[in-house]
């Protein structure tokens, strides 16, 4: 895929995800292209932290490897960062520091 | 490749001596007994002072362990743990035993001294004991993931999952764990089972790990997990699931049961029963004694944020998922799966790299958390039924 198609940091684990999983570092307001559309990333993302490749309703569920990672809290537009804030679990809730849960 | 061979016809790739205290008020005394030759004798123990099946069974699996050669057992002598049987399952397996009971003997030092001449004189015993070749059919060989991040699933649990692909096609064993880390998997790997009744009960073991966690309020999901990218359980399983390969699951075992034949094993490691004694394995080293317990000669531990234990009894090969966190504990780390993510290696080259440090370090490379001198081990309450039936099919 040409680079200016999708960010070459960004993979794809499998052809039906709703995430890009981050193979390096962006950088807090860098401009990065998704199937061709340009997104602003309003924070810095570390190595292994997924964006999204479309849009998820609030209520769907978000896959990653072809498989639920489980659903999302709000609903969440293509580029957004995916993470605790938007995604929680279906089994068991994701326990932070500080004592939230997620 | 060369071992050691034991009475039971298993070969152990280490010869080292046990020093095995049987409470915790024994600890510090079976520390010093180890102290002059930390490489030949190896401190493991339980720390309870209330009698538990699980833990008698466990220590004695770890006592006639194959990387065991002789063994050195550190008693206060009020405490409930079973030393008499103990003792004996260590002196039927043809293993050299003694106990040494801190109240009969006179003391601290006393126990001391007496532990440290068994040692000094097996250690020289088991340095000129003779060795016979090994291949990698006499391997049982463990993996666990600790530290994990979102680079973990990606890099190196899929090319450990594929270097177990090739050890298990060479005759080996294999085997995987922590089903509280495969929540969300239940179904993709139950169409993995040889019969499936086994596939029912590998749901069956992951369904029973999702209610015990969902009991405590907690998954198995650390706060470093989130910050390294992962969300949620599923997400993390999903990555976890990666270490297993694509081979046939030939059964489900429990901690201290030993695999009968070469293939993939799932180890169900989440107790029976109410829920009891707290989190299942309270930290990563709990998982790597349970599969030695079941026999596991060296143990592949992935990692993404970089966790750098090994084990006492059995070597720990490290694999590095995240380049970043490679360049940061270089040290501590035996394989660089990171270079995947930067387009210097494929998972087939790192997966070669993985079978090639198996081979390596059965025939005594000393893996880095070895040389390091890292030795953790943890064993705690628990209580379990034995498998069933179709658990260990044809």
């Amino acid at each position: 895929m040409p680079s200016c198609d999708t960010d070459p940091r960004l993979l794809l684990l499998h052809p039906g995800d709703s995430v890009f999983v981050l193979r390096d570092q962006i950088a807090a307001g860098e401009r990065i292209f998704l199937a061709g559309q340009g997104v602003t990333v309003p924070v810095a993302l570390g190595l292994g932290h997924k964006i999204a490749r479309v849009a998820v309703p609030k209520g769907d569920k978000v896959l990653k490897y072809g498989a639920p990672i489980g659903r999302a809290s709000v609903g969440i537009a293509p580029g957004d960062h995916v993470h605790t804030h938007n995604l929680v679990s279906d089994y068991t809730p994701t326990h932070q520091r500080g004592g939230a849960l997620a | 490749m060369r071992g050691w061979p034991r009475n039971d016809g298993r070969k152990g790739i280490r010869n080292v001596v046990a020093v095995a205290y049987l409470v915790e008020c024994a600890h510090h005394v079976a520390r010093q007994i180890a102290a002059p030759d930390p490489e030949a004798a190896h401190v493991i123990g339980f720390p309870g002072c209330f009698p538990n099946p699980y833990a008698q069974k466990m220590m004695e699996r770890l006592c006639t362990h194959p990387n065991v050669g002789a063994v050195c057992l550190v008693s206060l002598g009020c405490e409930s743990f079973d030393r008499a049987a103990l003792e004996r399952v260590v002196r039927d397996s043809g293993r050299p035993v003694i106990s040494v009971t801190i109240q009969s003997v006179g003391g601290t030092r006393t126990a001391i001294a007496a532990g440290r001449a068994f040692v000094a004189e097996q250690t020289a015993l088991l340095a000129t004991a003779p060795t016979e070749p090994m291949a990698l059919s006499d391997l049982v060989i463990g993996t666990v993931c600790g530290g994990s991040d979102g680079t973990s699933g990606i890099t190196s649990n899929p090319a450990a999952g594929m270097a177990f692909d090739r050890l298990i096609a060479a005759g080996a064993t294999c085997i995987f764990e922590e089903t509280g880390e495969l929540i969300g998997c239940e179904g993709i790997m139950a169409a993995r089972a040889a019969t499936p009744e086994l596939g029912a009960e590998l749901t069956r073991a992951v369904d029973k790990a999702a209610r015990y966690y969902a009991t405590l309020g907690y998954g198995s999901f650390a706060a470093g997990n989130a910050d390294g990218g992962l969300t949620t359980i599923e997400e993390k399983s999903l990555g976890a699931y990666m270490k297993s390969g694509q081979s046939q699951i030939a059964g489900l075992i429990k901690p201290g049961d030993i695999p009968p034949r070469g293939g993939l094993y799932l180890m169900d490691v989440v107790p029976d029963g109410e829920v009891r004694f707290g989190f299942p394995n309270i930290s990563d080293n709990a998982e790597i004694v349970e599969m030695m317990a079941s026999g596991a000669h060296l143990t592949l531990f992935v990692t993404g944020r970089g966790s750098v234990v090994g084990s006492a009894l059995a070597p720990v090969i490290k694999i590095a998922a995240n380049p970043h966190m490679y360049r940061r504990l270089a040290e501590d780390m035996d394989i660089n799966a990171g270079r995947i993510l930067e387009g210097a290696a494929t998972l087939d080259m790192v997966a070669d790299e993985i079978v090639a440090m198996v081979r390596d370090v059965a025939a005594g490379l000393q893996t880095r958390s070895e040389a390091l001198g890292h030795q953790e081990f943890i064993l705690t309450y628990k209580s379990f039924e034995p498998i069933g039936p179709a658990c260990l099919p044809g």
